[in-house]
């Protein structure tokens, strides 16, 4: 995985706010909001991939970044 | 990867409470299916009742929920009905190892080529939170209130000892290693069995004053170890911190259930008794 890639939130509507991506990201990429999980610092993003395997409700995804 | 593709959309999202880990499990799942490169419409998902049952309906495969502990028993029907196919049966610890757990051990025993992963939430997390025989000794629960006093199964030595050809343990922890897991299981030939630790935090947790679900996880990574580093572990510390990792695996495709069933076949045939 090539380092460029880079978190999407893929179904923001499916989060349940249990805070499990925010705790095993290294990078502090994420954060939690009223609503969901959000993206806190998209640069700091490494592509680990830990949040979108471990996420139990499918919202995360790691997607190739074109710019 | 697209994950997607394997999931029914529409459905989601899922029943599960917050932080519950069999999502990270179906999460897991979809993704060695993907690697491993069997055909999705070649494969059947059967799943019994519980939390765990509730996986087989977010799944794009043909899938049978059936009735409590019968999973197996109905995954036996289709695999000898078409051996073609991949069966792969999702359980849980009540429903794969009390209430189904005489089916578990004559799956195993008879080597058919089924893959069984067990969601161990080590409760009855849909019921009320009754102690399953995985809770473990010494856990509240609530028909446990001043703590557990059965001792609990080691379902991998359980379904090794019954004659499953693969065994090995995952947790919600380690999505990684359950994906590497789950694709060797399922490109296994013969019974092959996954036990995966998921966190109930809200049945298991709140009574247990661990109801926060990275806590879990946590406590999780803390009773497990690798099993190249168990190994090296004293008697002590192997008889409180489970395993992780393929714990055996057999390869002997000649020994599969259906492949001896179609042996006998070919013999009654040549025979002329049919």
């Amino acid at each position: 995985m090539a380092r460029s890639d880079k978190v999407q939130i893929e179904n923001p509507d499916w989060c349940k706010k249990c805070g499990i991506c925010v705790s095993v990201c290294p990078t502090d990429a994420l954060k939690l909001g009223d609503k969901g999980i959000e993206i806190y610092n998209l640069d700091s993003c490494i592509s680990c991939e830990q949040c979108s395997l471990i996420c139990p409700d499918f919202v995360l995804k790691v997607v190739v970044n074109y710019d | 990867m697209d994950i997607y593709k394997y999931l029914r959309k529409e459905k989601l999202p899922h029943i599960w409470c917050p932080g519950c880990g069999h999502g990270t499990i179906l999460n897991s799942f979809v993704r060695a299916f993907d690697k491993s490169g069997l055909n999705q419409d070649k494969t059947v998902v059967i799943s019994g009742i519980g939390c765990s049952g509730r996986a087989t309906g977010y799944l794009n495969f043909d899938s049978l929920h059936t009735t409590h502990g019968r999973a197996i028993a109905f995954a036996t029907g289709v695999k000898m009905a078409n051996p073609e196919l991949n069966v792969i049966v999702m359980t849980g610890d009540g429903d794969g190892a009390a209430i189904g757990g005489n089916h578990l051990i004559h799956a195993a025993r008879r080597n058919i080529d089924l893959t069984v992963i067990l969601f161990n939430n080590q409760i009855y997390g849909m019921t009320g939170g009754q102690f399953s025989p995985m809770t473990p000794e010494g856990a509240n629960a609530t028909t446990a209130p001043y703590g557990n006093i059965d001792r609990n199964f080691d379902l991998c030595q359980l379904t090794k000892a019954a004659g499953a050809t693969f065994t090995a343990r995952g947790a919600t922890f380690n999505p990684r290693q359950l994906t590497n897991i789950i694709k060797k299981a399922l490109l296994h030939k013969g019974f092959s069995f996954v036990e995966s630790f998921t966190q109930c935090p809200v049945r298991y947790g709140k009574l247990n004053q661990t109801a926060d679900p990275v806590d879990m996880l946590k406590l999780q990574k803390q009773k497990t170890a690798d099993i190249k580093k168990w190994l090296q572990f004293s008697d002590e510390e192997k008889e409180i911190i489970y395993p992780l990792g393929v714990l055996n695996e057999e390869i002997n495709p000649e020994n599969e259930y259906t492949f001896r069933y179609q042996k006998i076949i070919e013999k009654t045939l040549e025979k002329g008794v049919l």
